[in-house]
C-alpha cells in the first residue's frame, strides 16, 4: 500500500512537471516574452527590470528552474492588470467564491444524481427510468454556456424570479449551481444505474431475495454498497470538473470566482495570473486524482495488499 | 462468448485505478453488462430486441451537421461574414417584422442567422473530424502497444494518459490564446492533445483482455509476428469499441470546441462557429433572443443525436443485447 501510494504520488508530481514545462514554454518559445507578457506601454527602465527579474539573459533551463522555484514559493510575479497585487493574491481573493459554487455543484451532483440513479435501476423500464435516462442524456449533450444564458433569459428576465447574475444572495447561486451540477448529475445517474443493475443480477442479491428480504431492502442494503464503488471513484473526475471547469458558468453569471478571473486575465493579457491559475488548477486535479487512487486502492484489497490484479 | 464482454470492464476498472475507475464508454453506458433472464422486463426487452435504427438522430446529424457542412454555399444566397447594415436585427420570419429572406432572422451586422448556422456546421465538422482522426490514430496505436506489450511501454503510456487527462484544458487554452491569440490551428491542437488519451485508455483496456484470449495464443503458436497479431487479431476485436467511442467523442469535441469558442479561446471572429454565435448573441438576449437560441439549439440537437447514435451502436455491436438475451 505504501509503495502504491508513493508511486501514485510520483506520477502526480511528474504530471505537474509536465504542465509547468508546457506553461513555461508557452511563455518563452512564442517569441520574446517581453512582447507577449509585458503590458504594451512599457518604459525602458521597466523593461530592463523585467529582463533582470525573469533572467532573460540566462539559459532556458536556468529560466525554467527559477520559474519553478518561484512558483513553489507561490511567486508568479505581480499581476499586470492590478499592479499593486501579486498574481497569487488576486487569485486568493477570488478562490472562495469558486469553492462556494463548487460545493453547491458537488452537493447537487451527489444529492440528486445518486438517488435518481438508484431509483432508475430499482424501477428499470418504468416511465421513471425513461425520464431519468432522458435527463442524463440531456445533461451530457447540452452546451452549458447556452443553457446558462437560456436560464437567465427565462427565469431572470421573463419570469423575474431570480437575479440575472453576480453574487448577491442565496438566490444568485441557484442557477449557476444547477447548470454546473447538470453534467455531474447526468454522469452519476448513469453510472449508478448501470452499476446497480449489474449488482442486482449477481447471485448473492438473488439469494437475498430468495431468503425473503424485501425488494427495497435488497436494493439499499445488499446491492448498493458494492455497486457504489465504481461510480464513486469516477466521482473524482466529476468533482475536478466541477471545481475547475467553472469558467464558462462563471462568465455567463458574472460569478466573481477564479473562472471568471481566468477569462478576464486572458483578455487583459495578464499572463502571470493565467499562468498561476493553470498550474494551481493542475495541482488541484493531481491531488484529487491521488485521493481517488488511494481510496480505490484502499477499497480494493488486491491493490492494497500489493498483489497484481487478477486477469 | 461472454468472455470479451465481461472482462474488459473489470480490467479497466481494477488494473488502472489511477484512471479513476470506470472507462469512458462504461461511464456513458446505460446497458448493464450482465442481463438477468429471471427478471420480467417486457417492454424493455422488446424495445431492445428490435434495436431499430435511430432514424431521427441520424436524420438530424445528416441535415444539421453533414449536409450543411458540405453544401453551405449552395444552400443559401447570403454571405456568412458580411451583411447589409440595413438588415440589422430582423426577427425570425414567423414574428412580426420578419422577412422571408431571413428565415431565422439577422444579427447586429445584418448577417443571416440561418446562413451562419449552416456555415458553422462546416467548422464543427472540420474541427471534430481532424481531432477525431488524430485522436483515433495516435490513441489507438499507443493503446494497442501498451495493452499488448505491457511492461515499461504500458507504464509510460498510462502515465502520459493520466497526465494529458488531468490537463486543465480551458485554462491552457486561455494561456495559449493570451500568448499567441486564437486560431483554427490552435483550437484543433488543444482538442487533439486531450482527445487521444481517451482513446488510448479505452483501447488499452480492451487490448489487455483480448491479449489473453485463446485465438491470440494460437496465433502466437502458429508463429505469427507481433505486428500480425496486433493488426489481424487484436485490432478487429477492439474495432467495435473504437467506432462507438469515436461517435460519442464527436459530440464531446463539438461541445468542447463551442465552449472554447464561446470564451474567445477557440475559433476567431468573424468565422461563424456556433459557440461564437451564442457568445455574440448573449449581450442582445433581451432584444434579439434568436441570435442565441438557434445556434445553441443546433449544438444541442447534434450532440444529443450523436450520443443517441453512439448508444445505439454500442448496443448493436454487443452481441448480447443485439440478440435480446
Amino acid at each position: 500500500m505504501a509503495r502504491y501510494a508513493l508511486l501514485s504520488l510520483l506520477r502526480g508530481m511528474l504530471t505537474l512537471v509536465a504542465v509547468s514545462i508546457a506553461v513555461f514554454s508557452l511563455s518563452r518559445l512564442t517569441g520574446d516574452p517581453r512582447d507577449v507578457l509585458a503590458p504594451e506601454n512599457l518604459g525602458a527602465e521597466d523593461e530592463a527590470a523585467l529582463t533582470a527579474k525573469w533572467g532573460l539573459d540566462k539559459s532556458l533551463m536556468e529560466q525554467y528552474l527559477s520559474f519553478v522555484g518561484n512558483a513553489l514559493q507561490g511567486d508568479f510575479g505581480p499581476s499586470f492588470k492590478y499592479p499593486e497585487e501579486t498574481a497569487v493574491s488576486v487569485i486568493a481573493e477570488r478562490l472562495p467564491k469558486t469553492l462556494e459554487l463548487g460545493l453547491v455543484g458537488v452537493a447537487l451532483t451527489l444529492g440528486v444524481g445518486i438517488p435518481l440513479g438508484i431509483l432508475a435501476a430499482a424501477r428499470r423500464g418504468s416511465w421513471y427510468d425513461r425520464a431519468a435516462r432522458g435527463l442524463a442524456l440531456f445533461g451530457q449533450s447540452v452546451p452549458e454556456f447556452w443553457l446558462a444564458i437560456m436560464m437567465v433569459w427565462i427565469f431572470a428576465v421573463q419570469l423575474a424570479w431570480l437575479p440575472t447574475s453576480g453574487h448577491t444572495g442565496w438566490q444568485s447561486i441557484l442557477m449557476p449551481g444547477i447548470v454546473m451540477a447538470l453534467f455531474g448529475v447526468a454522469a452519476m445517474l448513469r453510472l449508478f444505474r448501470s452499476s446497480l443493475l449489474e449488482t442486482l443480477g449477481t447471485e448473492y442479491v438473488k439469494l437475498a431475495r430468495l431468503k425473503g428480504l424485501s425488494r427495497s431492502r435488497v436494493v439499499w442494503k445488499h446491492a448498493l454498497k458494492p455497486g457504489a464503488i465504481g461510480p464513486l471513484t469516477f466521482f473524482g473526475s466529476v468533482a475536478v470538473r466541477l471545481l475547475t471547469g467553472a469558467t464558462v458558468v462563471e462568465i455567463v453569471f458574472a460569478w466573481p470566482g477564479v473562472g471568471l478571473l481566468a477569462y478576464e486575465a486572458a483578455n487583459a493579457r495578464d499572463f502571470p495570473v493565467v499562468q498561476a491559475l493553470a498550474l494551481m488548477t493542475s495541482a488541484a486535479i493531481v491531488l484529487m486524482n491521488l485521493a481517488v487512487d488511494l481510496t480505490y486502492a484502499w477499497l480494493d484489497p488486491r491493490v492494497r495488499l500489493g498483489q497484481k490484479a487478477a486477469v | 462468448m461472454s468472455f470479451r464482454r465481461s472482462t474488459p470492464r473489470l480490467l479497466t476498472a481494477r488494473e488502472t485505478p489511477s484512471l479513476s475507475g470506470g472507462s469512458e464508454v462504461d461511464a456513458l453506458s446505460d446497458a448493464p453488462r450482465s442481463d438477468d433472464p429471471d427478471r420480467p422486463r417486457r417492454k424493455w426487452s422488446r424495445r431492445r430486441r428490435g434495436s431499430r435504427l435511430p432514424w431521427v438522430p441520424l436524420f438530424i446529424i445528416v441535415f444539421v451537421l453533414i449536409l450543411p457542412a458540405i453544401l453551405a454555399p449552395w444552400l443559401t444566397p447570403h454571405d456568412p461574414l458580411r451583411g447589409e447594415l440595413g438588415d440589422r436585427l430582423i426577427p425570425p420570419v414567423w414574428m412580426s417584422g420578419g422577412d422571408s429572406e431571413f428565415l431565422l432572422g439577422t444579427d447586429k451586422q445584418g448577417r443571416d442567422v440561418l446562413t451562419r448556422i449552416l456555415y458553422g456546421a462546416r467548422i464543427s465538422l472540420i474541427v471534430s473530424a481532424v481531432a477525431i482522426v488524430i485522436g483515433t490514430v495516435v490513441g489507438s496505436t499507443l493503446g494497442l502497444l501498451a495493452g499488448f506489450y505491457g511492461g515499461i511501454i504500458d507504464r509510460v503510456v498510462s502515465w502520459l494518459v493520466d497526465t494529458f487527462l488531468s490537463l486543465p484544458v480551458v485554462l491552457l487554452a486561455l494561456v495559449i490564446v493570451s500568448a499567441i491569440g486564437p486560431s483554427f490551428i490552435t483550437i484543433i491542437s488543444i482538442i487533439s492533445v486531450t482527445i487521444w488519451a481517451v482513446f488510448a485508455r479505452q483501447i488499452r483496456g480492451e487490448t489487455l483482455s483480448v491479449r489473453e484470449s485463446d485465438y491470440v495464443a494460437r496465433a502466437r503458436v502458429a508463429g505469427a509476428s507481433d505486428l500480425r497479431i496486433i493488426v489481424r487479431h487484436v485490432l478487429p476485436n477492439v474495432a467495435n469499441t473504437l467506432v462507438v467511442l469515436a461517435t460519442l467523442q464527436v459530440g464531446v469535441v463539438i461541445l468542447e470546441e463551442s465552449s472554447l469558442s464561446f470564451i474567445g479561446a477557440g475559433i476567431p471572429r468573424p468565422q461563424p462557429s456556433w459557440g461564437v454565435m451564442v457568445a455574440d448573441g448573449r449581450e442582445l438576449i433581451l432584444s434579439a433572443w434568436w441570435l442565441t437560441l438557434f445556434p445553441g439549439l443546433a449544438i444541442l440537437l447534434v450532440v444529443l443525436s450523436l450520443n443517441l447514435v453512439g448508444d445505439w451502436l454500442r448496443d448493436f455491436m454487443d452481441p448480447q443485447t443485439r440478440q435480446g438475451r
